[in-house]
């Protein structure tokens, strides 16, 4: 009923960010994304929390740009940063 | 003062004269128009670039429209009014989730902000983060302890509350064990990290209370789910209630069934519901880490609050862990002291729980000379000679083989029997000891509805039964191997009602497969015990199982709260839409169903961080 965090997963700051709902279609969009497993954003403590399937087949730069640009497509002003 | 504060007052005191100006001069108008811009000039600036992304439909897209529509049919007081409330309610939100962030960056103060790193050319002070693993470090009296290590040179008092809420300082010496966090009371203190400031203690209880939300209540998931249908589908009948009734009744009704499709596009705002139900969970999350009670996730917290079976390990989390020498009893005129004096000489060369029991009841060092010929029997007890005299200690097998007639008690406790020169002079009793709040702990969970409390132990079934007895457990289970209390748990949930939840709460010594396998596995007391941390859902700072009472009462206040909130957020949503449609709800009280209920949500939320009635 758990999983454990393992090495696939990545957690990132993001900045400014407006709206709850704003957060909640961000997670949703990203958990869409190929490579992705779960995503989870904080709208209270403005983290993200990536995990992702495996290193081997995706890149995690291509996944990082994928999110970021969702993200500022919902909210321009989100700044993501790397924890 | 924030920005949003500014604007909010600014506009306000622009638009309270209006209400005493002549409706719809020129210069009423003009002060409606600046107002407006005040308060609402970012919101347009949003709404426009995100229709410029593709982003209709959020909440400032809806605002700019709703209001810009008032403009138009000439409801002007009603405009500003949407958009000042709405301001106002975007400010209580942000004042909220700062409230909330605050209580759980409490925590934060944990982290040292330096340490003294000891280097060739003295003493260099440099962040914890820079610090490699078997570095020296001083620490002087005072400052924080920044990393976990060993003790090399000195010796002090510290104040470990902070870690364990335990208010009596701890006494170390070289050799003893520092876990970063707590503060070096009275010595200096040289010490040898043993690990880096991302592996150590402090870090990572900051970062299980941080990521804390990642997993998601199923009223979390209710609020998303529901809001993403919600906002289209009020939308998409505001519309409906434009265009059909004004193509059937002609352009001349335009006005009235504008007013009432704006009124939708004000209450189709998904913030309040969207908002709210995180937070009281945030909230939830906060509070309890105030407390010490580390949960990893709201659906942890959740769950807390539909337990209906707790099952604790014994050893170690409903007792002390430590053996204590509860009674001695005399015969053949040897007095107490004698026969806890020889008892404490002849087992002092074991390291086994009850030998060292017994020396700390004696309480007097040990003089070596005067112990000779230990002879240690396996199972049975101790035969040697102290002070030129000889002591035989142990079960009463050992007392039949040397022919010592033993008195039998029958007490379900550990015993030791003591003869000295073939003499029985007596025996001594010992006990783990119960924690002082195991007792009230057991009543307060039946009283929180727990319908089952079970307790396991690897202990004989007789001394299980003596706790259990004391404690008031029905349900207990001895002569468990760890695996075996895997299996009992399995058991346990398998009968377990499928809505309500099991607990198990351990030390998180050996029980880590346990505490992953119950619905919500705590670790009690598990402060730098790493195992525990990674197994454990929640982790009780404190060696304290009454917290585990303090965790399930939050539960329940959380989740009344954000259930509290949806059907209050929903049900005035609905009536004002339903009104509004019929044409019985202005603005003004669309404004309500939307501004109004955020802050009713938002205030509702914030009450779990007032430590009342927990």
């Amino acid at each position: 009923m758990k999983e454990k965090v393992g090495e696939m997963t990545k957690i990132y700051k993001l900045e400014n960010l407006g709206c709850a709902n704003c957060s909640a279609k961000m997670e949703r969009k990203i958990s869409g994304l190929k490579g992705v497993e779960e995503a989870s954003v904080n709208f209270f403590s403005g983290k993200l929390i990536l995990e992702m399937i495996d290193e081997k087949d995706f890149n995690v730069l291509e996944i990082e740009k994928a999110v970021e640009k969702i993200i500022k497509k919902i909210e321009p002003q989100v700044i993501m940063k790397k924890v | 003062m924030n920005k949003r504060l500014i604007q909010i007052i600014l506009a306000a005191l622009i638009y309270i004269p209006t209400f005493f100006i002549k409706p719809e001069t020129p210069l009423q108008i003009l002060l409606f128009v600046i107002s407006y811009l005040i308060v609402g000039g970012t919101i347009l600036i949003k709404a426009i670039r995100n229709i410029k992304t593709g982003n209709f439909l959020d909440e400032n897209f809806l605002m700019s429209i709703a209001t810009l529509g008032a403009f138009y049919i000439k409801a002007y007081p009603e405009a500003i009014a949407v958009m000042l409330f709405y301001q106002i309610g975007e400010y209580f939100q942000d004042y909220a989730v700062d409230k909330s962030k605050k209580s759980i960056t409490s925590l934060m103060e944990l982290k040292a902000d330096h340490a003294n790193l000891k280097t060739e050319n003295g003493i260099k002070i440099t962040d914890p983060q820079n610090i490699d693993i078997g570095s020296y470090i001083i620490i002087k009296p005072g400052e924080r302890i920044p990393l976990d290590g060993i003790i090399t040179e000195g010796s002090s008092y510290i104040d470990t509350s902070a870690l364990t809420g335990e208010t009596l300082p701890k006494e170390v010496s070289p050799g003893s064990d520092l876990l970063s966090g707590c503060i070096n009371l009275s010595g200096l203190l040289v010490m040898k990290t043993t690990n880096t400031f991302g592996e150590s203690t402090v870090s990572r209880i900051l970062e299980l209370v941080e990521n804390a939300s990642s997993k998601k209540s199923s009223q979390e998931k209710f609020i998303t789910k529901f809001a993403r249908y919600y906002t289209p589908i009020v939308v998409i009948i505001g519309l409906a209630i434009l265009i059909i009734p004004t193509s059937i009744q002609g352009l001349s009704s335009l006005n009235t069934w504008l007013y009432r499709s704006l009124a939708f596009l004000v209450v189709s705002c998904p913030c309040a519901l969207v908002v709210s139900i995180p937070l009281s969970f945030f909230a939830g999350i906060g509070t309890a880490s105030k407390e010490g009670i580390l949960i990893k996730g709201s659906n942890y917290l959740e769950a807390l609050a539909k337990v209906e079976t707790v099952v604790f390990d014994k050893t170690g989390t409903l007792t002390k862990g430590v053996f204590e020498v509860r009674k001695i009893v005399t015969f053949n005129n040897f007095n107490k002291n004698e026969v806890l004096e020889v008892a404490a000489y002849s087992e002092a060369h074991s390291s086994h729980p009850i030998s060292q029991s017994l020396k700390r009841a004696y309480g007097i060092k040990i003089i070596e000379e005067r112990i000779q010929d230990v002879n240690e029997l396996a199972g049975l007890g101790v035969i040697a000679k102290v002070d030129n005299k000889s002591v035989t200690i142990g079960n009463i097998k050992l007392m039949d083989q040397e022919n010592i007639d033993a008195f039998e008690s029958g007490e379900e406790r550990t015993i030791v029997h003591v003869g000295i020169d073939g003499i029985y002079a007596g025996y001594i009793t010992i006990a783990d000891e119960l924690k002082t709040d195991s007792k009230k702990t057991v009543e307060n969970l039946r009283e929180l509805g727990v319908s089952k409390i079970i307790m396991l132990t690897g202990d004989s079934s007789i001394s299980a039964k003596k706790t259990a007895d004391e404690l008031g457990i029905l349900e207990y289970h001895g002569d468990l191997m760890p695996i075996d209390k895997l299996n009992k748990l399995e058991h346990i949930i398998g009968y377990q009602n499928k809505k309500g939840k099991t607990v198990f709460v351990g030390d998180g010594i050996n029980d880590a497969p346990v505490l992953a396998r119950a619905d919500i596995g705590i670790a009690m007391g598990g402060i730098g015990r790493d195992a525990a941390i990674e197994a454990a859902d929640v982790v009780i700072m404190q060696d304290e199982p009454i917290k585990l009472t303090v965790a399930i009462k939050l539960a329940k206040r959380t989740v009344a709260i954000a259930t509290a909130n949806i059907i209050l957020a929903i049900g005035i949503k609905v009536i004002v839409l339903i009104l509004s449609a019929f044409g019985f709800a202005s603005l003004w009280m669309a404004v309500f169903a939307d501004v109004g209920v955020t802050i009713i949500a938002v205030l509702n939320s914030l009450r779990l961080l007032r430590r009342k009635g927990i």
